[in-house]
């Protein structure tokens, strides 16, 4: 009888330890990730830590040259400052028709960092310091705080990369809002996990 | 038996479209007046360089879609990939108008400062159909 009860009592405690060993990896990993609330969902599904740009309009007119940079990496007011200035957008006319630019700012607006969920699109919503020119994700205290470790010549020296701005060069799922330092593999230079 | 041959129907109409769409517009060009069109004056022009309106350096078609436009280009200036243009290597180009149209507008002002001209657009399609 006594033999019983201390398998039974081994039994729970093992499967209580693996709960314990399972909740802290997950912690960690939840921690690393800078997932929030929707951690279970988003682990399960894409791990993303920034909402995906998914709207259709701002993928063709907006990624059709460049990398289609998700709502949550700037606050609100700087996007408004992008769409109200497309006519000299960092050096080049970006204009397009009205009823599109509409659609498009309310998609940027309405998920901007300042009202995004996912945590680290809401570190983005801290804005920049102040600056003359147009509004800069790379401009922002949280992307300068992510990157000032990382030296300029394997960056803007990069042929393959050529600029901060570029961010799949380096964050390979970027396309797919996940920013965590496991997957930066910098070309030329392999991965970057510090 | 019914659904492969609806498949091939599809898949005629989705061809003479594309072939329609380019049509269509050289024949809106002509409308305008413009033409004869060639692929040799559109592949030269192709490659004509045109001082920034930026200031800095020149640009061109190539700067971007590359000299064989049948393989993928990259945005001069964002490092973005671009597909290539060639028919032959990209069969969904040249297949909507509105698409066309939009580019044609948008990089004609980003390369020449100004938009294309009918003769232009017309050579320009001629030659990406030719490639």
């Amino acid at each position: 009888m006594k033999k019983t009860i201390s398998i039974i009592a081994l039994g729970i405690l093992s499967i209580a330890s693996i709960g314990v060993v399972m909740s802290s990896s997950e912690w960690s990993e939840r921690e690393d990730d800078h997932q929030d609330g929707v951690f279970r969902d988003a682990w399960l599904e894409s791990r993303a830590d920034v909402r995906p740009a998914e709207n259709p309009a701002y993928q063709s007119e907006c990624g059709g040259c460049h990398f289609a940079y998700q709502p949550g990496l700037l606050p609100g007011k700087d996007w408004a400052r992008i769409m109200d200035t497309l006519v000299e957008h960092y050096g080049d006319d970006a204009s397009f028709d009205e009823s599109q630019a509409a659609e498009i700012r309310g998609y940027l607006l309405d998920n901007a960092a300042d009202r995004a969920k996912l945590s680290r699109a809401r570190a983005f919503s801290a804005g920049s310091d102040a600056g003359d020119g147009l509004p800069r994700i790379t401009n922002t205290r949280y992307f300068k705080r992510e990157h000032y470790e990382i030296p300029a010549r394997i960056v803007r020296g990069n042929a393959e990369v050529g600029s901060f701005s570029n961010c799949q060069a380096c964050h390979r799922s970027a396309g797919a809002g996940i920013y965590n330092e496991h997957q930066v593999v910098i070309p030329g230079f392999g991965k970057w996990d510090d | 038996m019914k659904i492969p041959i609806a498949f091939v129907m599809a898949g005629l109409a989705a061809t003479s479209m594309a072939y329609g769409s380019a049509a269509n517009l050289i024949a809106d060009y002509r409308n305008t007046g413009a033409g004869p069109f060639s692929p040799d004056a559109g592949g030269s022009a192709w490659t004509q360089e045109h001082q920034s309106s930026s200031g800095a350096g020149t640009r061109s078609c190539a700067s971007c879609h590359g000299t064989d436009i049948g393989k993928a280009g990259r945005h001069a200036k964002t490092g973005k990939p671009i597909e290539p243009m060639a028919l032959s290597a990209n069969p969904a180009r040249l297949t909507d108008a509105k698409k066309v149209e939009k580019w044609f507008r948008r990089n004609c002002r980003w390369t020449l400062g100004r938009e294309c001209t009918p003769q232009e657009k017309g050579d320009f399609i001629q030659f990406i159909t030719s490639q």
